[in-house]
Order: C-alpha cells, then sequence, then structure tokens
C-alpha cells in the first residue's frame, strides 16, 4: 500500500546525479527546496542542458516541455534521442512538462508533439552527441571521424572489447552528473515554434536504428500494474479539498448563502467571491456533501440560450461580428451564374463537449510569495503562466508540476480547474485539491462550436464542376483562448468580473480541391452569453476539423452523384495533390472499393429494415492527409447505424513507432465516432442540461467496429507530421456518405443519431 | 461558517486486497470510493462520475464487479474487496493485467479500473466468451480515448486460446 506522500521531491540536479532509471512521473519538487538546485545553466532555450542530460551511469534525460496526454508520446521523443546520441532506448527516460525542469513548447497542441516538439530535441541530441565525441576524441587520442558510438560508449572503430585498455569511453564517464554547459542557437520563440539548433547534423534515415521501431509504452505496464501515479492522485500535508459551486442557471450569481444548512458537517469552509462559490473540507466526501447541500439564493437573469432546437436559425438569424476564410479563387458569382446546374446543401454541426473521462483536479498550494500548482492540464507551461497572473505573482514564483490526467483533447476543464484551486488555497491559507463532480466536466468544460455550413457549387453543360462556394455561420472557435495562461479566459476570472476578451474566429475546410472558382469562407457569430457561459467554446480535438469536412465531405459526395462519378473517382479527379491522391488511391484499393454512381442501391424495395453501404471521406490536416472508408450497417427501424468496418490509410511523413501509431488512429476513429454518432450537448433557455453519460452519451463497446484496417504510408526520408488528431477529421462524413450508399437518405446534420435515422425512415415505423 | 468538528462516530474492518483494515468514518453512507482513496490512500480507482455511469472507480465484491463510487462503505464490511493493485502483482500479474499490457491497451489509462475488473469477472466466469458476450460484458463502461480496439483485442487473448 503506497504511503501518501511518498512522491519523491526532486530538481533537475538530483535527477541528473541520480542513480539508476528515472521513473518520470515521479518528478515533483516544491518551491521549499528549489534553492538548492543551484549551479545550473539557467533553463532557457539556448542552454543545451535545458533539453538533454547524461547521467553518471550514461543513462541519458530528454528534457520535453510538451506531455502526454494519453498518446504516447514521449517513447517516440526517447525514439529520436535514442538514435541520435546513439544510446539504448532503455538508457532514455523524459521528463515532461514541469515548469522548472523543461522548457514551455507549448503543451500537448494540435498534434505538434513530434512535427514541432522532436525538433528541438532532436537538434540537441545531435549537437550533444557532437560535443560528447570531441571529448572522447581528446581522452581517446583519436580523430573524431574514426570514432564510434555503441548504447552510449565511444570507442576508437575495430578496437572495442579487444583489450581492456582498448574498451573506450562512456558517456557517463565523459560527462555523467555534469551540466554541458554548452550554447545552441535558439530563434528567440517559446511555445510551439520554440526551435533551437547546433552545428551538428541530425541523423538520416539510413541511420536510424531505434526510429521506425514498434517500441511498447512503459506507462502502459505501469497503469496496468497501478504503479501510475494520476495528478489526481497527489497528496500533500494540510490539505484540503475544494469543490465548486456553479450556478443553476446561466449568467446567474449568488445573492445569499445559507450556511446553516451545512453545519452539520465538519471542519467546512464556505469561500464566495462575487459569482465565484466554493466549499473546501478535510475530507473530500464532506466537500462533495457540502457543495451539494449549502444553500444558496442565485439571481434571476433573463434566458441567455434559445430553445435548442432554434440554435440553428439563431446561428443563421445573428448579425455576423466577424468574417474570413481563404482568398477566393476565380469568378465565383459569374461561374455561378452560369452554370447549367447548381447544387446546394446546408449541414448542421452541435456544440460538443471534452467530456473527460475524469473531471479536471488541480492542486494548488499558495504561499504569500510563491505558489505550486499540480495539474494534469495538457499545457502545464501556460497553467503556470494563468496562476501566476490571477494571484498576482511573477511567473518564475510558481511552479506547475505535470502529471498525468484523464485525456483532455483540447481545453477541457483543466485550465479552471487550476485557477479554482489557486483561489482557494489562496483563501484559506492551506493547499487545496479541487476535482469536479461530472457535470464540471461536461456542462461546464469549454465547449466545441455549434455551426452551419451552406454549400452550393455550379455545373456546366458537360458536368464538370466550375464553381464551388462554402459558407459556414458558426460560434467562434475560441471564445475562450486554447492556451489557459490568461485569467479572463477561465471560470474563476469572469466569474470574479474580469473583462471579457474573446476572439472571433472560424476556419475553412483543407482538403484543395482545384475547382476552376472557389469561395470558402467564415461568419462568427456573438456568443450567446458573454461572461462565464456553459456554452462558451474553445478547442476541442481536431478544432473545427469534424465540422468542417463533414460538411464539405459529404458534399463532395453529393457533387459526384450529382455529375453520374463515383466518389472515389470524383475525388482523385479534382485533387491536384499527390500525396493526397495517394492516400485515396491507398484506401480504395485496400477495401477493394467497387466503383458506384448512385447511393441507395442495397435499400431498393428491401422490407428488411437493415442495410449495407460503404463511404468514402478524405482530409487533409496541416500536412497529413488520411483517407477513410467505412462500410456501415443501418437499422431503418431501431435508427442504429453501425459503422463496422473501417479502412484507414494515413500519410504522417516519416514513421516513428508504427504499432504505437496505428492504435493513435483507432482512438481517433472511436472518438470521432462517438462526436459523429452521439454526442450533442443539450441545453434549455436557462442553461445546459447534459451534465452526465445520460444526457451526453457517448460511444459504448456494442458500437464499436468489428475491425479497422490501417495502411501507413511512410516517408524515411522526411520528418513525423502531426498524427494525434487528422484521423479524427474525415469519421463523420465517411459514415454519412455510407448511410447514403445503404439508404438512399443523406443525413446533413450531426450527430446522426438513431432518432434523425429512424424520422428518415418512417415507413419501417412499428 | 460551517466548521462543526466532529469526530468519527463508525468504525469498520474492511477486507482489502488480501488486507484486514480499519477505518473510521463519521458517515455510513461514505462511499467505498471515498474510503479507500482517502482514508487507506489506495489510488487506484478512480473517480469518473459519482453516478455509476462510466466505470473507472470499480473494484470487486467478493469476485462481482461494483463501481465504489456508489457503494456505501457500511455495506461492504462483509465482503472481499480487490482492487486493482489487488489483482495481481508486479511478478505475478493476473492473466488480463498481462493481456491488456500485451496488447498495449488503452490511452489515458484513467478508465481502466471498469474494463480490468470487469474483463477479470467476465473471463473467470466466461473463458471462452463470444464476442457478443464480451461486448454486453462492457456495457456501461465508458473510455474516452477509444481505446475499445485493444480492449477487445486484449480479451479475445484470453478468450480465443486454442
Amino acid at each position: 500500500m503506497s504511503s501518501p506522500h511518498s512522491f519523491p521531491i526532486m530538481t533537475r540536479r538530483q535527477a541528473l546525479i541520480a542513480g539508476g532509471a528515472l521513473v518520470v512521473t515521479c518528478l515533483v519538487r516544491t518551491p521549499a527546496n528549489a534553492a538548492i538546485d543551484s549551479g545550473k545553466p539557467a533553463l532557457t532555450p539556448s542552454e543545451l542542458d535545458s533539453w538533454v542530460a547524461v547521467k553518471p551511469d550514461g543513462s541519458v534525460i530528454g528534457y520535453f516541455g510538451k506531455v502526454d496526454i494519453g498518446l504516447g508520446i514521449q517513447v517516440a521523443i526517447a525514439q529520436i534521442i535514442a538514435d541520435e546520441l546513439d544510446v539504448a532506448f532503455d538508457q532514455v527516460s523524459i521528463v515532461m512538462g514541469d515548469t522548472a525542469m523543461t522548457i514551455n513548447q507549448g503543451g500537448a497542441s494540435g498534434s505538434t508533439g513530434l512535427e514541432l516538439g522532436s525538433v528541438p530535441l532532436r537538434n540537441a541530441a545531435a549537437h550533444a552527441r557532437h560535443i560528447l565525441l570531441g571529448m572522447a576524441a581528446e581522452k581517446l587520442a583519436s580523430p573524431i571521424d574514426m570514432l564510434d558510438v555503441t548504447d552510449g560508449v565511444v570507442s576508437v572503430r575495430g578496437t572495442l572489447g579487444h583489450h581492456a585498455e582498448e574498451r573506450g569511453v562512456s558517456y557517463g564517464e565523459l560527462i555523467g552528473g555534469r551540466y554541458f554547459d554548452v550554447q545552441l542557437q535558439w530563434n528567440g520563440k517559446i511555445g510551439n515554434d520554440v526551435a533551437v539548433i547546433g552545428t551538428a547534423q541530425p541523423k538520416s534515415h539510413g541511420q536510424y536504428r531505434v526510429v521506425g521501431k514498434s517500441v511498447p509504452r512503459a506507462d502502459i505496464r505501469d497503469k496496468l500494474l497501478a504503479k501510475e501515479i494520476y495528478n489526481t492522485d497527489i497528496r500533500v500535508p494540510g490539505m484540503l479539498h475544494g469543490r465548486m459551486i456553479r450556478p443553476p442557471v446561466a449568467g446567474a450569481v449568488p445573492v445569499k448563502v445559507h450556511e446553516a444548512a451545512i453545519a452539520h458537517l465538519p471542519d467546512v469552509q464556505v469561500i464566495w467571491r462575487r459569482g465565484l462559490l466554493g466549499v473546501v473540507a478535510a475530507k473530500e466526501w464532506h466537500a462533495v456533501k457540502a457543495a451539494r447541500e449549502l444553500r444558496v439564493e442565485w439571481s434571476s437573469p433573463a434566458a441567455a440560450f434559445p430553445p435548442q432546437e432554434a440554435l440553428y436559425d439563431a446561428i443563421e438569424s445573428a448579425p455576423p461580428v466577424a468574417s474570413g476564410g481563404a482568398a477566393p479563387v476565380g469568378d465565383i458569382q459569374g461561374a455561378l451564374a452560369r452554370a447549367g446546374k447548381v447544387v446546394s446543401a446546408t449541414y448542421y454541426w452541435p456544440f460538443q463537449s471534452h467530456a473527460s473521462m475524469g473531471p479536471a483536479c488541480a492542486l494548488a498550494d499558495v504561499q504569500a510569495d510563491h505558489a505550486t500548482i499540480w495539474t494534469g492540464d495538457q499545457k502545464p507551461h501556460y497553467i503556470r503562466d494563468g496562476v501566476a497572473a490571477f494571484l498576482g505573482l511573477p511567473p518564475e514564483k510558481v511552479h506547475g508540476i505535470w502529471l498525468r490526467g484523464p485525456g483532455s483533447y483540447g481545453r477541457n476543464d483543466g485550465g479552471d480547474a487550476a485557477l479554482d484551486a489557486a483561489y482557494l488555497s489562496k483563501a484559506v491559507g492551506k493547499p487545496v485539491r479541487v476535482q469536479g463532480m461530472r457535470a464540471d466536466g461536461i456542462a461546464w468544460d469549454p465547449k466545441g462550436p455549434a455551426s452551419v455550413h451552406r454549400v452550393s457549387a455550379g455545373l456546366d453543360a458537360s458536368g464538370e464542376v466550375i464553381a464551388l462556394r462554402f459558407r459556414s455561420k458558426a460560434f467562434s472557435r475560441e471564445n475562450i483562448a486554447s492556451h489557459p495562461d490568461d485569467p479572463t479566459q477561465s471560470l474563476a476570472g469572469q466569474l470574479t468580473g474580469l473583462p471579457i476578451k474573446t476572439k472571433h474566429a472560424f476556419d475553412v475546410p483543407e482538403e484543395g480541391y482545384d475547382f476552376a472558382n472557389h469561395d470558402l469562407g467564415w461568419e462568427v457569430v456573438p456568443p450567446l452569453l458573454e461572461r462565464a457561459s456553459p456554452l462558451r467554446t474553445s478547442h476541442l480535438r481536431d478544432p473545427l476539423g469534424p465540422q468542417l469536412n463533414f460538411a464539405s465531405e459529404s458534399f463532395i459526395d453529393e457533387l459526384a452523384f450529382a455529375t453520374g462519378t463515383d466518389p472515389v473517382e470524383f475525388r482523385l479527379r479534382y485533387l491536384k495533390d499527390e500525396r493526397g491522391i495517394a492516400v485515396i488511391k491507398a484506401a480504395a484499393e485496400h477495401a477493394k472499393w467497387k466503383p458506384h454512381t448512385a447511393g441507395g442501391n442495397a435499400a431498393g424495395d428491401s422490407a428488411d429494415p437493415v442495410v449495407v453501404g460503404r463511404g468514402i471521406a478524405f482530409a487533409r490536416r496541416k500536412n497529413t492527409r488520411v483517407a477513410v472508408i467505412v462500410e456501415v450497417e443501418v437499422n431503418r427501424r431501431t435508427g442504429r447505424i453501425w459503422p463496422r468496418q473501417w479502412t484507414v490509410a494515413h500519410d504522417c511523413g516519416l514513421i516513428v513507432n508504427p504499432d504505437n501509431l496505428r492504435r493513435v488512429i483507432e482512438g481517433n476513429i472511436l472518438h470521432a465516432t462517438s462526436r459523429a454518432l452521439f454526442e450533442e450537448v443539450r441545453f434549455n433557455p436557462q442553461t445546459v442540461t447534459s451534465v452526465d453519460w445520460l444526457s451526453y452519451p457517448i460511444l459504448e463497446m456494442r458500437d464499436a467496429p468489428e475491425k479497422i484496417e490501417i495502411v501507413l504510408i511512410d516517408h524515411p526520408d522526411e520528418l513525423p507530421l502531426g498524427a494525434g488528431e487528422p484521423s479524427t477529421r474525415p469519421v463523420a462524413a465517411a459514415i454519412a456518405n455510407a448511410v447514403f450508399d445503404a439508404t438512399g437518405a443523406r443525413l446533413r446534420q450531426a450527430p446522426l443519431c438513431a432518432e434523425r435515422v429512424k424520422a428518415a425512415f418512417l415507413q419501417f415505423e412499428g | 461558517m460551517g466548521t462543526r468538528s466532529g469526530g468519527p462516530s463508525l468504525k469498520l474492518r474492511l477486507h482489502v486486497d488480501g488486507k484486514s483494515l480499519s477505518v473510521a468514518v463519521d458517515d455510513a453512507n461514505t462511499p467505498l470510493l471515498y474510503v479507500l482513496r482517502d482514508e487507506l490512500k489506495l489510488n487506484n480507482p478512480h473517480f469518473g462520475c459519482g453516478l455509476a455511469q462510466c466505470g473507472a472507480c470499480m473494484v470487486l465484491l467478493d469476485g462481482t464487479p461494483r463501481r465504489s463510487c456508489v457503494l456505501p462503505v457500511s455495506q461492504v464490511r462483509d465482503s472481499k474487496i480487490t482492487t486493482l493493485e489487488g489483482l495481481g502483482t508486479p511478478d505475478k500479474p493476473h492473466p488480463v493485467q498481462q493481456a491488456f499490457i500485451d496488447e498495449q491497451a488503452f490511452f489515458c489509462g484513467y478508465c481502466l479500473n471498469g474494463w480490468v475488473m470487469t474483463a477479470a469477472a467476465l473471463v473467470k466466469k466466461h473463458p471462452r466468451a463470444t464476442d457478443e458476450q464480451i461486448r454486453e460484458a462492457f456495457a456501461g463502461l465508458k473510455c474516452r480515448c477509444g481505446a475499445h480496439m485493444s480492449i477487445l483485442r486484449a480479451v479475445k487473448r484470453l478468450t480465443e486460446v486454442a
């Protein structure tokens, strides 16, 4: 049984000199002993020591300023470092996300973990090898170009192992436990864009030994054996438990609080400032009960939201506050005017919740002039900055410690939990751990935005598409910024009266079909409630990708059939991007796609309510390309859609870890299937009514597919691109296209839930 | 301020992972989850919903998967409670744990108590469970990261052994 305070406190210095393998999740440190971490080069990107360290036993630490939200990126980072340094994979451990030990690399963000995040580590490791070879050359009295490195032991070529005196010299002997104190060239940026480069050339494909191998994740074993320490598991001496009490009506604030209602609970304090109300107790269960039982009189604001069924009318009739898009190509108006036929369709996407597996948790210890925040958020450096700003402390006086939390997939409730914990800890003068209840993670997280997409295309007499117009009208992608570094972007900030700042932005489809005239644009409408809205928007996995692709790739299918063309052939005809063409061809070939030019063939006059069909969709996300083909079973009586078999063709540049990539793609397909078929945040004019897994259903095992077959297209001579989100993108459109193939009915509103499917097939009722 | 300092009024003996442990609570309705986590410092059952809707807090009660977030502690004192930590040991993992490790199942892993405990009970009762039985046994469990395919493969490593 683990002791409550058994987490070793460790500094960079201690990490460097500690013997044995480093257990990265145990690197917990408090400001109290920060002072002993002296004599080290400053933690800035230009210091090589900020990225890699060699311990006395020759093992290597990589300091990664992003974090693993569950996809296992630390393995790929370690593989890259192992190859650049010529050490064995098992000699590398990765420290992630601790603000006192790692550079702010932007946190988990936009599938950039490998594409951007690995670059400084690759370059730093290559430079470290170069420095170490220089040291070894001196020690072994040999020219550098005569040296080999095997598992971190440098030797003169051809001599290793022949005689004891010719055994070579290990990295541990050369620099173990000491700092390099060497400078790299830094581009001056921080966050996702931070880059450093040394004078050494990183390796090329032919020199990779570990990159490209399916090395397993050590953390999976730890998790199965109950060894993983999540951020929810941290306890510190004197720690209290907090719970927040959110308004029962959106926009309401507490007017009167009756503490007598919880007087029977021991050691409970009520903390209340303007709209922000919480309770703190010595025992977690007492905090839960106090939050439930505290009697609060709330203000009665006007209803903030339209009835749910009027949401899309509200979007369409709202005056836009911002607009934008891609530069139009050609003359869209003229081309549509002269088109022999115009095809139009409108698509709808709902608000969706992160609904993370556990409600967010944070532990804050706020002292007079410094603070420590333990967080599972995917952007711990920005959490540090946000907590510092909220408390009025300089960022360097706040230590952010990251441990794994429930997979977050965007700006979930983690940013709010951190400031709530800081607020409560400051108020009571003790460390406070806050974990939300289920509703905090579903009703009160920032949401993926609802949207309406109007698409039109003009066809000439020969059936050629001469114009495409794509217009989204939607809530902004970021009422709340994706980085949690600004307290105005949090519930705690907004409920205590900080000014409201909101960004008005949306996006356009990225697939890039080459129609002669095209115009892709968007308009953003104002938020329904400005302050502390449970429908405020922010980034949710592949922000805007699923909704834009659902509209654009459904419409491409509609256009294919309108022109009597097979959907695969149609895409290949208008796509000029070679790598896009390659994934579509690979998927079609692997799935043995049968060309067809009309939907609903399977349905015919069949009296059997169950019909089967196949659909394709293509997605480009930055430079990653994905094509998916899905076979669905549609029950026209029950309305159930079951995506039974998937084929995914995936190109994300260099593949670092094929098996892990396959699992990441599977996770994308499942998560996106859940969003496509089931997920819609419910609300009434007063508030959000999706508060748990019954009112916000997600995919369960019965709906998991039978099979997902994956074709990986490797580009070994390139660098890795993103894979954490791109295969989320085409899922909804592929399913809708398959439903059309099966039934002849086109579903244009997500989620493609049973009620909507049943409504399309009334003849099968009863 | 509600600052009454009340002493625990109920002393209980619980049988957890092969050990007999005494705990004191002031509320007989305290869910087992909070007793395991906050009194016994057992971290592996997780709070997911508090509503018996997800399975993150799953333990075995006399071999049957139960959601500890809604289980009053006073109702379990005569039962054998098994948590993930008591299912197997690092040296000798339970076959279900080993199958999940071998399959590299899960992503964040926050949900895994539900799947692992349910799978342990399933393969004991139905060593050759069919795909349909496996899916049925897992009804009501949530995994937000979408690890379902690897979970199915892991269980089938045990049920489809020749």
